[in-house]
């Protein structure tokens, strides 16, 4: 958990029973429907969720652009609604796809400018200006039109932006949108270096990328249709969906078929997932198998009958679920589905099949390089 | 991105690194500004908006063609009206006078007005309002650049008529033309400044009806001729237009040789409703920005992405 820098330290936020209707045609949209959300200071929490589920909302409420219909939120003890100006002192805001700024001007001269807004004086501003872009590594587009810059680029210099003031608070509004693998790798390892520099240091965000929740957040809220359905470390809410121990078995052979691993104690299912492309004629034969156990102590027992069949295990791997998983048994529904679904049963649905393994760095970049 | 970590520090601020500029003790602590540093901030907001206009002179120089050249033209084209018709000579001083001001109020109508309007549509305005300044402070920048850009429009168009068509000028107050120009830009961007409010909350309405004044405003205003021959209209218009009122004041200041129509008030009366426009249009643009920025907050009007 992370290290409050005073024990008696108000909440770094305190979100109340918000509530946020927008009054559009042809009927009110309710963005937000009751969220109660409270972050510890220090810590790096995730809203989850499909676009449309209300994370915006909730940060531009945070982030004193927006006043809630219903409810109350403090950033840091402060009332959104009535110490706007102590708030804006705390906290900055990135988000992905900014194009905020002036094209005609530099990186170092866009970032002064905004230096200016905080209050820098101007020589200091200057120097600040210089070690943000030498940190975020945009040393050689210093000089460089803001016009002329690439996606990539631009977000960092958009970080570069934020970090200017120190903000105690750091709202993150889908911050690697639209970005490659490396250019959001490099921000997700910006904000870590950032955040670890002071302790207290919190950051709130939003994304629809589950990996990159996963990999940055203490906790996260998964958020759909205005309302928060689950809050818990990415841990504990996988935990939540694994009902048993499963596994990816690569096997040499298998004589008898995968019937011979169900019937197995301890075995709750067993699936061959591909067939070697070779179909056994190439140098090296493999079948993959999802196992799924009644628990983890049951794998001993399952080794032990391969062995006793003759198959060698080639490779044997835990899978773990991932956050989309959980999301798809809390709504029933994955991400991609979110904008095109009507009206929802909702039931949660359950998802019985074993996971797909997402616990490697591959998966994720391949997960963020799909999406964005 | 091995750069990332390595932050350097500082050598003029031990313990200061790029992730580390002004330690405090808590979110408390930093929350809390002196008034000295809530008036710094605005003083650096207003520099620090004011620069991307005024360096924005010295990158893109097709401003001279668009904001020189041109408009040049159509003081010329009054000139020679005025002297086929064989009017006062003072009247193409007039036209100088009126080519020039029509800088600043092109200004005030083109730029100021929909700033904010325009700044939302780029991402901007989100931005402002989550910083710590006063808007009134990025207004001022952009008013202060706007100033400079158009200043030197303004003068490139009196250098150049004056030069061209051979006007003399004859000048008796120069303190108190200097001060009816300064009250008149104080006017001119006071009423931008209440403009860019109405146009955060009506946006394209806002567009509309400032394309419905224009040319009604150029008109009453007296750009090309003496308001004073408007009669009723050109008082009213003197009552309530910065452009109107600054415009006759200077005209009076500036060819005080001229037989000028009868009408209008005196210079020094004509100062004294500019200094109150002054004081009324920048009362108004404060409460109207912060009644404005409430009921976008209330509505959703800040940004353009909303959920």
């Amino acid at each position: 958990m992370p290290d409050a820098t005073q024990p008696t330290q108000p909440l770094a936020i305190d979100v109340r029973g918000i509530r946020r209707v927008y009054n559009v045609k042809p009927k009110p949209v309710v963005a937000l429907d009751g969220v109660d959300l409270q972050v510890e200071p220090g810590e790096f929490f995730g809203l989850l969720g499909p676009n449309g589920a209300g994370k915006t909302t909730l940060i531009k409420i945070l982030t004193t652009l927006l006043l809630p219909s219903e409810g109350t939120a403090r950033i840091f003890g402060f009332d959104v609604e009535r110490q706007t100006k102590q708030i804006r002192r705390i906290m900055n805001m990135v988000a992905g796809g900014e194009q905020s700024g002036y094209g005609i001007l530099t990186v170092r001269e866009q970032l002064w400018m905004f230096s200016q807004f905080y209050g820098l004086p101007s020589r200091d501003g200057w120097n600040r200006v210089d070690e943000l872009i030498e940190a975020v590594g945009m040393e050689e587009q210093r000089e460089q039109r803001v016009s002329t810059l690439s996606t990539g680029q631009r977000q960092r210099m958009n970080f570069a932006r934020g970090l200017l003031n120190d903000p105690w608070i750091f709202f993150l509004d889908e911050p690697t949108l639209g970005l490659d693998v490396s250019a959001a790798r490099a921000v997700r390892e910006l904000i870590l270096a950032w955040k670890a520099a002071v302790p207290g240091r919190t950051v709130l965000l939003t994304t629809h990328y589950m990996a990159e929740a996963d990999e940055l957040c203490d906790r996260i809220a998964i958020v759909d249709q205005g309302r928060i359905l689950a809050l818990g470390t990415p841990d504990e809410l996988k935990r939540r969906v694994q009902r048993e121990s499963l596994f990816r078995l690569e096997l040499d052979r298998l004589d008898g078929g995968v019937d011979t691993l169900r019937a197995l104690p301890g075995v709750v299912s067993a699936n061959q997932v591909a067939a070697d492309p070779s179909n056994g004629k190439g140098p090296r034969q493999t079948i993959d198998i999802n196992l799924a156990l009644v628990n983890d102590a049951a794998l001993g027992d399952v080794v032990g009958a391969l062995g006793g069949m003759g198959a060698h295990i080639r490779a044997l791997r835990k899978s773990e679920p991932s956050l989309e998983d959980v999301f798809v048994e809390l709504v029933g529904r994955g991400f991609d589905e979110a904008g095109e679904s009507g009206p929802k049963d909702s039931t949660p649905r359950v998802r019985r099949q074993p996971p797909a393994s997402t616990d490697t760095d591959d998966a994720r970049e391949r997960e963020v390089e799909v999406v964005g | 991105m091995s750069e990332i970590g390595g932050a350097r520090r500082t050598e003029d601020a031990p313990g200061r690194n790029a992730f580390v500029y002004r330690p405090t003790a808590s979110p408390q602590d930093a929350a809390y500004w002196s008034p000295r540093q809530v008036a710094m901030t605005n003083l650096r907001t207003v520099v620090g908006r004011a620069y991307p206009r005024v360096s924005g002179l010295f990158r893109e120089k097709s401003w001279v063609f668009f904001e020189i050249l041109l408009p040049f033209l159509a003081t010329s084209a009054f000139v020679f009206v005025y002297r086929a018709l064989q009017a006062p000579p003072q009247y193409i001083g007039f036209v100088v006078i009126g080519g020039a001001m029509t800088a600043f109020w092109l200004n005030v109508i083109w730029m100021m007005a929909q700033q904010l309007w325009w700044e939302k549509s780029q991402g901007n305005l989100e931005l402002y309002f989550a910083a710590p300044m006063h808007i009134m402070a990025v207004l001022f920048g952009m008013a202060v650049g706007g100033f400079v850009m158009s200043s030197a429009r303004a003068a490139a168009v009196l250098v150049i008529a004056t030069t061209l068509f051979g006007v003399t000028f004859a000048i008796d107050q120069w303190l108190l033309l200097i001060g009816v120009f300064l009250l008149t830009l104080a006017a001119l961007y006071g009423l931008g400044m209440v403009l860019a409010s109405l146009f955060l909350m009506w946006g394209r309405e806002a567009w509309h009806l400032t394309q419905l004044l224009v040319e009604p405003v150029y008109f009453v205003s007296g750009l090309n001729f003496p308001v004073g021959r408007l009669g009723v209209l050109g008082s009213v218009a003197i009552s309530i237009l910065p452009l109107a009122v600054g415009l006759d004041a200077m005209r009076q200041l500036a060819f005080a040789d001229a037989a000028y129509p009868a009408g209008t008030p005196s210079p020094a009366v004509e100062a004294a409703i500019l200094a109150g426009m002054v004081v009324v249009f920048l009362l108004a643009a404060r409460w109207a920005l912060a009644t404005l920025e409430r009921r976008a907050r209330q509505e959703g009007r800040l940004s353009v992405r909303w959920q």
